[in-house]
């Protein structure tokens, strides 16, 4: 049983540490987000219509499912997340086209349906916030989180009209939005996963109860062969 | 009902298969937590064998749908999600089972005559589950899908002289691409499970014809009584049949703590790059397996090169796994159980368990001067608890076994 100890000790040390890929030196902040806050969630998705649609696609995604997962109405939907050509059943892509952004950002942008997946929220969070005043660069901005990023800081508007506080929450809620959207089952597995434990531990008592009474007969050596 | 057996049984032996696999297959019953995991496994493997049935139905073995296609299932088939998610997860609890299943037959020496057969169809199950693994992994077609397919089939075209067209002959192309996604499918969805589910099969047919070994290596076939049946043994149903469905149970919390709380457990189940969809154009930064298989990675790396060939390598790498296959012979102890076996063996257990946890560890790593050296230490201790096994398994003092099971 020592060596079990030291398996258990190891395999913890091993799942304790972090695997994502790291492509900066940057701290990264907590984004410390919560996707059971739906009105978080509904500011971060007008704030992606806004400031991201405009550029980054979010081809995994339809709007009537956010339309539905977040709980709007039809005329929610197409007042914070439908523009004029889109259908409430369509795909959430970029309006710009592919000739036009290689023209000026020399590429596609990318879609961001599965970023957090991919990222991390915590690395969201930090880029979003960490656009710093920089000449060298084509847009005056550069990010010590993506080095040399051709991105505009997109939400220079609203660093500039609120406090930091505010501010924060607005990339928060952003950062949620996308949480959302990198895996939209997140919104109900958890309550779910917390009924089927329930269910399992009722049947892990019945069963447990079960086999007691079948091995009192091995326990106290009543069991004959037939 | 009578009618209806006798019926039944004068056609096909039901009553016969079903007395000498449950009711009348006596196992002892000193069986305790290890004796779990060669159910569970099963429990998995149907799992796994059900939720792919439905996966199939949805996925699409092509290089340019299939990410989306499993994007497509998580979001807009019904349950499409948590059904992927058993899944992926399930490859990895089958994996956890299977370790502790072997570790099971480690300890308490169930690879020793006259279970050898036993033993090495359960290693052949072990390879033909990674090669099942490695190629599922494959079909979500992300980076890591792509590059470790990329990394894992290079090393046949290390072999000499055939290794590039034996490269060419199992990709059906010059690199990994649509024609190796669509056999990689075809092999993950039928062959390998076909391959497995037989093996399995006879792995259970030997088992019952020897029965099973026990915590004390004790055979209770030479107690019997005046009918016959060994006096440590109990029938297997309904005993065990009970006791296994409070194990599965228990195990089945663990299983939906995961997919429902954790499905990606922090890119040990899932690896956050594979959200990625497959780009040959750029290599990510760092490709590592997934953790079932970075021991063995691990000792691909630990070798150096040799005369311009990443083969020995990949020779060794074959070895640590094909070694397995030597260990009833290699072991010369009159004991079976860790119980009684002598300080030597349990030093060198311990050694060899530490051995294997550190090279998995290593696998995931990025290759530093510090991890090359930790992975060439670990390599040698990890041969060297094979190649000296009939030297400390002869040496030292065992205890003496006792003539009747212990406990329960």
């Amino acid at each position: 049983m020592k060596i079990m100890k030291l398996v258990i000790v190891y395999i913890a040390f091993i799942f304790g540490s972090n695997v994502f890929a790291a492509s900066s030196n940057v701290e990264l902040e907590s984004a410390n987000t919560d996707i059971s806050d739906i009105d978080s969630l509904k500011r971060g998705a007008k704030h992606f219509m806004n400031y991201c649609s405009g550029c980054h696609s979010l081809e995994l995604m339809r709007y009537n499912r956010v339309g539905q997962d977040l709980g709007l109405t039809k005329e929610e939907i197409e007042e914070s997340l439908l523009y004029a050509s889109s259908k409430p059943g369509d795909l959430m892509k970029s309006a710009i086209s592919e000739s036009a952004s290689t023209k000026w950002f020399g590429g596609t942008p990318p879609d961001l349906s599965l970023t957090s997946r991919s990222r991390g929220l915590d690395w969201i969070y930090t880029y979003l916030k960490s656009f710093y005043p920089d000449s060298t660069r084509t847009f005056g901005v550069n990010n010590p989180v993506l080095v040399n990023a051709s991105m505009p800081d997109v939400l220079w508007s609203l660093k500039a009209s609120k406090s930091t506080q505010e501010f924060e929450q607005d990339v928060r809620d952003i950062t949620n939005f996308l949480d959302y959207v990198g895996e939209p089952a997140k919104l109900v597995r958890v309550d779910l996963g917390i009924k089927v434990m329930l269910f399992l531990a009722v049947l892990l008592v019945l069963s447990y109860l079960l086999k007691k009474e079948y091995w009192k007969d091995v326990k106290y050596g009543k069991w004959k062969a037939k | 009902m009578d009618n209806n057996k006798s019926w039944i049984d004068q056609r096909f032996p039901l009553t016969k298969v079903w007395n000498e696999h449950l009711a009348e297959y006596y196992t002892p019953r000193n069986f305790n937590f290890w004796y779990f995991f060669g159910s569970l496994a099963i429990l998995v493997l149907v799992i796994q064998l059900i939720t792919g049935i439905f996966l199939t139905m949805h996925y699409k073995p092509e290089a340019n749908l299939a990410f989306n296609s499993v994007e497509f299932i998580m979001r807009d088939v019904d349950w499409g999600w948590l059904i992927r998610y058993m899944h992926s997860t399930g490859a990895s609890a089958f994996f956890v089972v299977i370790y502790l299943h072997m570790y099971r037959a480690l300890i308490y020496g169930s690879y020793k005559a006259p279970r050898e057969l036993i033993w090495i169809i359960g290693m052949v199950i072990y390879i033909a589950l990674m090669a099942e693994a490695f190629m599922g992994y494959v079909l979500p077609w992300g980076q890591m899908s792509y590059w470790g397919a990329q990394v894992i089939i290079s090393l046949f075209g290390s072999v000499p002289i055939i290794g590039q067209d034996l490269l060419i002959w199992i990709l059906g192309d010059y690199t990994v691409g649509d024609a190796a996604l669509n056999r990689f499918f075809s092999l993950h969805v039928i062959a390998l499970p076909l391959i497995l589910v037989f093996l399995v099969f006879i792995h259970i047919v030997a088992l019952h014809t020897v029965g099973s070994n026990n915590p004390d290596g004790i055979n209770i076939k030479e107690n019997k009584d005046k009918n016959g049946i060994p006096k440590d043994g109990i029938p297997f149903h309904p005993y065990y049949t009970v006791k296994d469905v409070v194990g599965a149970v228990v195990f089945l919390m663990a299983f939906a703590s995961v997919i429902f709380f954790a499905p990606a457990l922090n890119g040990y189940f899932l690896e956050h790059a594979n959200f990625v969809e497959a780009n040959p154009l750029k290599t990510p930064e760092h490709i590592a397996p997934l953790w079932y298989l970075t021991p063995y990675y691990s000792v691909l790396r630990a070798i150096p090169p040799m005369f311009g060939s990443q083969f020995p390598g990949v020779l060794a790498m074959f070895a640590a796994l094909l070694i397995f296959l030597a260990l009833p012979w290699l072991d010369r102890s009159k004991v079976k159980s860790i119980r009684y076996r002598s300080l030597p063996y349990k030093i060198a257990l311990g050694i060899f368990v530490v051995s294997f946890v550190w090279l998995g560890y290593l696998g995931m790593q990025p290759v530093t001067p510090m991890n090359a050296i930790l992975a060439r230490v670990f390599t040698a201790t990890y041969f060297g608890f094979f190649i000296l096994m009939p030297w400390f398994t002869s040496i030292g003092q065992t205890k003496p076994v006792p003539e009747r099971v212990t406990g329960a």
